[in-house]
């Protein structure tokens, strides 16, 4: 007798869905997303509209460091690439979004190319810290081009048009950002479906049985990097759009050190683990500034270290999880699929 | 020409404690294989600890700096007990995201205990300068300089003859000899961490006496130590050494002549643009053991 879930074909095996109900249970949540705007706050919609951004950012990041094994610390510098692009295009070239949100993750994307140089010689270690030169000497550029990025004052961006409509206001930008999420997750999704996902896991495995098998491993390192870049810079272009007026203190370090705490605490190389991480960790200051609010009445003191209390809990959750679970959320989530597929017969 | 010995002068003394914290980095790195992003946080957390013992606690000077290094040691070979034994065997994005996590912590324990405002650290060094032929030089740096020059000398002594240091050179060569010729690895990973944290809070106290004042902003300088350890090589205590005077030597004519012509900041990017020159031409920098690899 058949129990479980047997794959017979390689076909069967590489299909996005095991069986029917996680395709109809997808189908409800995105039906699920797309009402959502007509009962909640524009608050909630808001955080929404950012956890997406984070989603979108977190999987292009994890393209690069959870699949192809690059550590990347410019997470930052392409949000910023795609944002100031945007705020170029849009404010000065007054172009449409529809061309300005691909131009800006290809601009990105171009960045990124020249970010991966280094790795033809450099890895691990060493590749982090040119990712990191590679931060500051962006963050130098936009903060000092100032004809183009408007220096340290930041620049302002007109609204997205569609149809004749400004989208302006936090429920018209949740519907522009939702597609573009999807989309993307899917694409991504798929993309490690094909050879050329496929490569990008080889080399993070093991780079020379990569080279030996036949992949040429600096163009798909290059590839992987300009991948990765090009969903960064579509997220940091959406992210110009919903902030409206962007700066280079918009993109700190610490912003890419959230981003690689993000798929962390997610999981690397898999597209649930930036979600679950990107929705964890942009919840994260939310939930402390409620639990603030709430007990703030009883201790006043609270109110004044709330920002390091945010610092302190990243830092001690990644640790954590680190320590505890280094595969992330996503490994814990199919632990616990796994726990109860079989329930209560688990032998 | 005046103006040029000054930034010249400058560039060493900066560079000396760049040497400094780069002898923490290096000694991690050879012994344990993990970078340190949370060198700065050592440094802040450091130069805090002696500034409330001596204003809050009327400590006199000599007695807290003993303190600061006494608690700094302790936090290091915590840090190694708690954080980074369970990390042995893990890859290096684990590792590299530990020590940034661990800084993130820091930041906040320091943040919350201390604020962000900068607080006036009290002078540890006579203030008249002193005049060496046409220059006026504060005594503070000259202080830093020879007290720097000394720990380093001190420190090449102690790898060099102690027993202590020949079993650190050793596990840095090879962990698995080490252990079997009954070289506690555990030991001299928890030694490393406390070297590093000590260091740190050595010069962290130093930058801060010539600074005049302490904040949070001050961790930045960890992370411009690493453009001068991979300039000297990672795993080379010499490459530190040397590598700390000729960042801060480039990075102080980079913001003498540059910051007139692109408008500021020369001096905080210059590190970094060297940095990538660096790996795309000797990624193993002056000093450091060449790994050659193919692929």
């Amino acid at each position: 007798m058949r129990c479980g879930d047997f794959r017979q074909s390689y076909a069967e095996d590489m299909s996005l869905f095991e069986s029917p109900l996680p395709r109809v249970l997808l189908a409800g949540l995105l039906v699920f997303l797309l009402v959502l705007p007509g009962f909640a706050s524009t608050y909630w919609l808001d955080v929404l509209s950012r956890i997406f951004i984070a989603i979108i950012a977190a999987t292009g990041l994890n393209v690069v460091t959870g699949y192809t094994g690059l550590i990347s610390l410019g997470t930052a510098a392409f949000l910023a690439v795609g944002g100031f692009a945007t705020a170029a295009m849009a404010g000065k070239a007054g172009l449409p979004f529809v061309v300005v949100i691909p131009l800006s993750g290809l601009l990105t994307a171009l960045v990124g190319l020249v970010f991966g140089i280094p790795s033809l010689r450099l890895k691990g270690l060493y590749l982090a810290v040119a990712t990191l030169a590679a931060h500051y000497i962006v963050e130098f550029i936009v903060t000092h081009w100032d004809a183009m990025t408007g220096g340290v004052n930041g620049i302002s961006v007109p609204p997205a048009h569609f149809a004749g409509l400004a989208l302006s206001d936090d429920r018209s930008m949740y519907y522009l950002i939702l597609p573009v999420m999807v989309g993307l997750l899917f694409f991504t999704k798929n993309l490690f479906r094909t050879k050329v996902g496929k490569a990008f896991v080889a080399i993070r495995d093991q780079d020379i049985s990569a080279e030996v098998m036949g992949v040429d491993v600096f163009r798909y390192k290059l590839l992987s990097f300009a991948v990765s870049s090009f969903i960064i810079g579509v997220a940091g272009s959406l992210l110009a759009y919903q902030a409206r007026l962007i700066s280079p203190e918009n993109f700190p370090i610490t912003l890419a050190i959230d981003y690689l705490g993000m798929v962390i605490i997610g999981g690397l190389g898999s597209i649930l683990g930036s979600i679950f991480g990107a929705i964890f960790i942009t919840l994260l200051p939310e939930m402390l500034r409620l639990a603030t609010d709430a007990l703030g009445s009883y201790w006043p003191s609270l109110m004044v270290i709330v920002a390091p209390i945010k610092t302190g809990v990243f830092g001690l959750v990644v640790v954590l999880f680190l320590i505890f679970e280094p595969d992330g959320m996503a490994a814990r989530w199919n632990h616990i699929k796994a726990y109860w597929k079989l329930y209560p017969f688990s032998y | 020409m005046e103006f040029f010995l000054q930034l010249l002068l400058n560039g060493v003394v900066v560079g000396s404690i760049y040497s400094l914290v780069g002898l923490g980095f290096v000694v991690i790195y050879k012994s344990t294989s993990v970078l340190n992003f949370a060198q700065g946080e050592f440094l802040v957390l450091g130069a805090y600890i002696c500034l409330t013992l001596t204003v809050q606690y009327q400590v006199p000077f000599f007695w807290a700096f003993l303190l600061t290094l006494v608690f700094s040691a302790l936090m290091g070979i915590l840090t190694e007990r708690l954080i980074l034994r369970p990390m042995i065997g893990e890859p290096v994005i684990s590792l590299i995201m530990v020590t940034l996590g661990l800084s993130s912590l820091l930041k906040a324990i320091v943040q919350g205990i201390w604020g962000t405002e900068l607080q006036p650290f009290p002078n540890i060094f006579p203030a008249e300068p002193v005049r060496i032929g046409p220059l006026p030089v504060s005594q503070g740096y000259l202080y830093s300089l020879l007290s720097v020059a000394v720990l380093l000398i001190l420190f090449t002594l102690f790898f060099k003859y102690t027993r202590s240091g020949v079993a650190m050179r050793a596990t840095a060569f090879s962990q698995q000899v080490s252990l079997s010729m009954g070289i506690s690895v555990k030991r001299i990973f928890a030694l490393a961490w406390s070297i590093a944290a000590v260091v740190s809070a050595i010069g962290g106290v130093l930058l801060a006496g010539v600074r005049g004042g302490l904040d949070g902003a001050m961790a930045f300088f960890g992370l411009k130590v690493i453009p001068v350890v991979i300039l000297g090589g990672l795993d080379s205590i010499a490459g530190a050494i040397v590598g700390g005077p000729i960042m801060g030597i480039l990075e102080n004519l980079a913001g003498g002549y540059l910051d007139p012509l692109v408008g500021g900041g020369a001096k905080e990017v210059a590190p970094f643009v060297v940095l990538v020159l660096i790996l795309t031409i000797k990624p193993y920098g002056l000093f450091g053991k060449i790994k050659i690899e193919r692929v």
